[in-house]
């Protein structure tokens, strides 16, 4: 069970806040100021009555300072770790030490994500190399010259006599194919200027696209009008992103106009006002599907909804296309999630809705519905194929004692603990001693 | 009777550069410059050795060559290949399909003309 030692982090954080002095606090808790800098310090771990104190002296829940938005960071951190080879000792430690030294570990989370931004474009440069066909067939035509001009070269420069005629030639070749080479090579390192440009950011499309909404958030009120211009927002939102990113983003918006137009937000506020963040109740009341409603939900400003809900999209190959993480239910960055979400498992049966109360295993502390639905891409064709897409809006849920069960699932394998799991397909740093029981 | 080269090569100025040195060391050396054809040709002319390039119009120096060991008429000609690029890989996929020798463009003429006479002493 990996335990929380960032209380006392949110202790301090909350304190200073409420602009109060340590002695002051201490007092109020009735307890010595040197015992509550060991606990902001993360030096004591506390709980019980002591926690309900200081909450009650901070006028905070006691729940907001046992759990915390550092779900992503401790996930990067833990990824990193991963690359490397950290004795389990250490590892476990993990939360104590984004505790203690918090700019050391953002600084290293934030290493953590260049490095795995410069793999992926060391992985596009090779695949580029091996797969680009005008890369290819100039450096053929270039090497072709080179051989030409080296072969004609040596022959004139080796001792010997070579007769008048062929010398001409051999002079004419080289001037020939000397221009040859200066022509592309120069086209080549033209179009290698801007095959560079285009790939500036060199980030993946889909993470540009996810940057996008981080920065834009996930309510656009320029869509929201009757009159909207799709292709004017998505410019102006696509202005420092590639080509290929802002046809994602382009995508993403016609979706998100269409899903406006039929649920307009006045009337959506109304909705919520009536049965909350509920996607079956807005499906009911617009009367249209349930991968719609759910989009529009995970749209909507927080004057409407309060509590955001997350929303992750994958196609029928599981790449996700779409996610709105949440604080607390981190989706990767890269590749797939976790296989026992409702989410995939969807897939296996679409149009039937999956619905899920689960816990990810990496943070006990939080507790989230999955509503996943998978459903048709396009329109139904006589003799075509349909394709279909997975759905899954992340609710936060109250902790409270349920009798239903609660799945427990991970994010993603190579940092996911449960130790025995049939969907694991990538052991992970987090249960060292597994492959020793096999 | 001097024994014969033919020559695979759609880079005309390489051709005039190879059958030179050749010539030069005594060789008669018969030049063709198109892929599609280039099985027929070989079983016709009969060659001592054939120097034959990856990349030509009509079909690829790995498919002639395949060709040419699946054929009992020439299917001991001794083979030097020819690419541009110098891949671990090209030279895997050279030699899986029976090439004798294999040199990646830019070669010294030395090393074709030393090649080729060691693959006709065969």
């Amino acid at each position: 069970m990996p335990r929380d030692t960032l209380t006392g982090s949110r202790i301090r954080e909350r304190r200073v806040m409420a602009g109060l002095k340590q002695s002051e606090l201490a007092k109020r808790a009735d307890i010595s100021a040197s015992y509550l800098n060991l606990i902001e310090h993360n030096r004591r771990r506390i709980g019980g009555k002591l926690l309900v104190d200081i909450a009650h002296a901070l006028g905070v829940e006691p729940g907001s300072l046992t759990e915390g938005a550092e779900t992503a960071l401790l996930a990067t951190l833990r990824e990193a770790a991963s690359g490397g080879d950290m004795p389990e000792a250490e590892f476990v430690r993990v939360e104590e030490f984004a505790g203690r030294f918090p700019a050391w570990a953002a600084l290293l989370a934030d290493s953590q994500r260049k490095v795995e931004t410069l793999q992926r474009s060391v992985e596009a440069l090779t695949d580029r190399l091996t797969h680009d066909p005008h890369l290819a067939a100039s450096l053929h035509e270039m090497l072709s010259t080179v051989t030409a001009i080296r072969s004609a070269a040596s022959i004139l420069a080796e001792p010997g006599d070579i007769e008048p005629e062929w010398q001409r030639r051999f002079n004419r070749n080289i001037y020939e194919d000397s221009a040859r080479l200066a022509d592309s090579s120069r086209s080549l390192a033209q179009y290698l200027a801007e095959a560079d440009s285009e790939a500036s950011e060199t980030n993946a499309p889909q993470d540009e696209l996810d940057g996008v909404f981080q920065k834009a958030g996930f309510h656009l009120p320029a869509l929201e009008k009757p009159q909207a211009d799709v292709d004017a927002v998505a410019a102006d939102l696509g202005q420092d992103v590639s080509q290929a990113a802002r046809w994602l983003l382009r995508r993403v918006l016609l979706r998100y106009r269409a899903d406006a137009e039929r649920m307009p937000l006045a009337a959506c506020a109304d909705t919520v006002a009536v049965s909350g963040n509920d996607p079956f109740a807005f499906a009911a009341r617009f009367g249209c599907d349930l991968a719609s409603a759910m989009r529009r939900l995970a749209h909507l400003p927080d004057d409407i909804l309060p509590d955001p809900v997350g929303l992750a999209i994958c196609d029928g190959s599981g790449v996700t296309t779409f996610r709105k993480p949440l604080p607390e239910f981190p989706l990767p960055r890269l590749g797939a999630g976790c296989v026992l979400w409702p989410l995939y498992r969807a897939l296996a049966r679409p149009m039937m809705v999956h619905t899920e109360v689960m816990e990810q295993s990496a943070r006990a502390a939080a507790r989230h519905q999955g509503i996943a639905i998978s459903q048709p891409t396009g329109p139904a064709r006589p003799g075509e194929d349909v394709l279909f897409e997975s759905h899954m809006l992340i609710v936060p849920e109250p902790k409270r004692d349920v009798s239903e069960l609660i799945r427990q699932v991970g994010l993603t394998c190579r940092i996911c603990p449960q130790a025995s799991c049939e969907a694991r397909r990538e052991p992970s740093i987090m249960v060292a001693s597994a492959p020793r029981k096999l | 009777m001097s024994k014969q080269v033919l020559l695979i090569e759609d880079e005309p100025n390489i051709i005039e550069a190879i059958s030179f040195i050749l010539s030069r060391d005594g060789w008669t050396v018969k030049t063709h410059s198109n892929g599609a054809d280039a099985v027929d040709i070989v079983k016709q002319r009969k060659p001592d050795v054939v120097i034959l390039d990856v990349m030509l119009p009509g079909k690829s120096g790995y498919d002639i060559l395949r060709e040419l060991r699946n054929d009992p008429d020439v299917n001991g000609l001794p083979v030097l290949m020819l690419t541009a690029r110098g891949q671990t890989k090209d030279r895997e996929i050279a030699e899986r399909a029976g090439c004798d020798a294999f040199m990646t463009k830019p070669f010294s003429n030395a090393d074709v003309l030393e090649t080729v006479r060691a693959l006709a002493a065969k």
